[in-house]
């Protein structure tokens, strides 16, 4: 090792196997490196391998860019995102994304991102019932059918909203009972039914607010559910079921309790 | 919002190739660009006007990877990963199967250095904006991207059997 050699540090040898280094730096590390044979070997193979990784990610390089990536089919979707199924995990996604990036947009940070429309909030917190309690066996329902009067008469009270317990008999589909469950600022109430198989349903009350009347569907693993706002407050629908075999349910229990507030 | 889809599409070949080095199955590296862009689209006012639009995407990107990584991990759910390893195609000539091992090689490297190289030595981002999307001094990119390239290299110096172990 001479003198001279200390002067090219591991920076340039990284900046000349990048391909970054011009003219007099580019010369001094090409006559530093003829000096080292075995150095000029490790930085021979560094470039070799820099190649490698490049000409073997070319081909995806190339490929057209696939419809669901495009700009325009994204934003048309964006309407629709809070939709997919994974809307609770894009929420925590985002909030990580904003925390981590906080650095990157320290000066340019801004309002929240929008939050979840009230109706994704309310089937999220259906859907979250739903399988919490779907699946008890010796407690399905804090309240039994037998208190049918006792129980909605509670649940109203709790919710400040009169409630019914739909007739679903139409679909095979019989009360067992309810429960009280937070429910976003309030309280929330569950009705759970089954049919003869033992299949359950669930309908999840709550207030909440917003004029959004539309119904709202989204699909978690198994459960189903439709959700919509109406007069202050948000219902549910949830089951095992397709969208086709749960939406004339949903439709029965929008009926079932429109305008009943 | 006009000018996200001019400035944004011409960056998602980049995106992808990014991302599929990092997850290594075409689905899934399809899934990560679409979440990266759907962020890009929702915090696109947000965006510094004077910062690097790929630089930006690429902090995006990475960010949701790692993100997802420590999920998969805390569920113990490592499998898309492990199995995304795999060549995806056994006959290979024998410059096809060096090439091949070069993304299965990297695959043992720390996240850190391997987004490095990438970043770096791929999609040929600059030294500061590469600090800039990792979130570390230019310094540290210079030191991991050194220790990544050794690493590379050993792992290629001491042959196949190092991969053929992670086939389980």
């Amino acid at each position: 090792m001479t003198g001279k050699e200390f002067s090219i540090g591991e920076d340039e040898l990284q900046a000349f196997v990048d391909e970054r280094l011009g003219g007099e730096r580019r010369a001094a590390v090409e006559a530093h490196l003829a000096a080292s044979p075995e150095l000029a070997e490790r930085v021979a193979l560094e470039r070799r391998q820099r190649a490698m990784l490049r000409s073997r990610l070319d081909a995806k390089f190339a490929e057209p860019i696939p419809a669901r990536l495009r700009i325009a089919s994204l934003r048309a979707a964006r309407r629709t995102f809070w939709l997919r199924s994974g809307a609770g995990a894009a929420a925590a996604v985002a909030l990580f994304v904003a925390g981590a990036t906080a650095g990157w947009f320290a000066n340019t940070i801004g309002p929240a991102p929008l939050a979840p429309p009230p109706t994704a909030s309310v089937a999220q917190g259906a859907h979250a019932a739903y399988r919490t309690f779907v699946v008890e066996v010796a407690h399905p329902v804090e309240v039994g059918v037998q208190q049918e009067a006792h129980l909605l008469q509670w649940l109203s009270k709790r919710l400040g909203r009169k409630l019914a317990a739909p007739d679903l008999s139409p679909f095979g589909y019989r009360l067992m009972g309810g429960r009280l469950l937070p429910g976003g600022t309030g309280a929330a109430a569950q009705l759970m039914y089954d049919d003869a198989s033992g299949k359950r349903l669930t309908i999840y009350v709550r207030a909440a607010d917003g004029s959004e009347t539309a119904f709202r569907f989204q699909k978690e693993g198994e459960a189903s559910t439709f959700a919509w706002i109406d007069q202050g407050f948000g219902f549910a629908v949830t089951a095992t079921a397709t969208r086709e075999e749960l939406l004339p349910i949903a439709e029965a229990v929008y009926r079932g309790f429109e305008g009943k507030s | 919002m006009a000018d996200a889809e001019a400035l944004l599409e011409p960056l998602i070949p980049a995106l992808r190739r990014y991302a599929y080095a990092l997850v290594r199955d075409h689905d899934a590296a399809d899934d990560l660009v679409q979440d990266t862009l759907e962020r890009a689209l929702s915090r696109w006012t947000l965006r510094r006007s004077d910062g690097d639009l790929r630089a930006w995407l690429f902090t995006i990107q990475r960010n949701l990877y790692i993100s997802a990584l420590r999920q998969g991990r805390r569920r113990g759910a490592h499998v898309e990963f492990e199995e995304a390893t795999m060549p995806s195609s056994a006959a290979q000539q024998e410059s096809g199967i060096e090439v091949q091992d070069i993304l299965a090689a990297l695959d043992q490297l720390p996240e850190e250095q391997k987004s490095l190289l990438l970043l770096v030595g791929v999609e040929d981002l600059s030294y500061d904006d590469a600090a800039r999307v990792m979130g570390v001094p230019a310094g540290t990119v210079m030191s991991r991207l050194s220790r990544g390239r050794q690493r590379l290299r050993a792992l290629l110096e001491t042959g196949r059997t190092t991969f053929l172990r992670r086939v389980k």
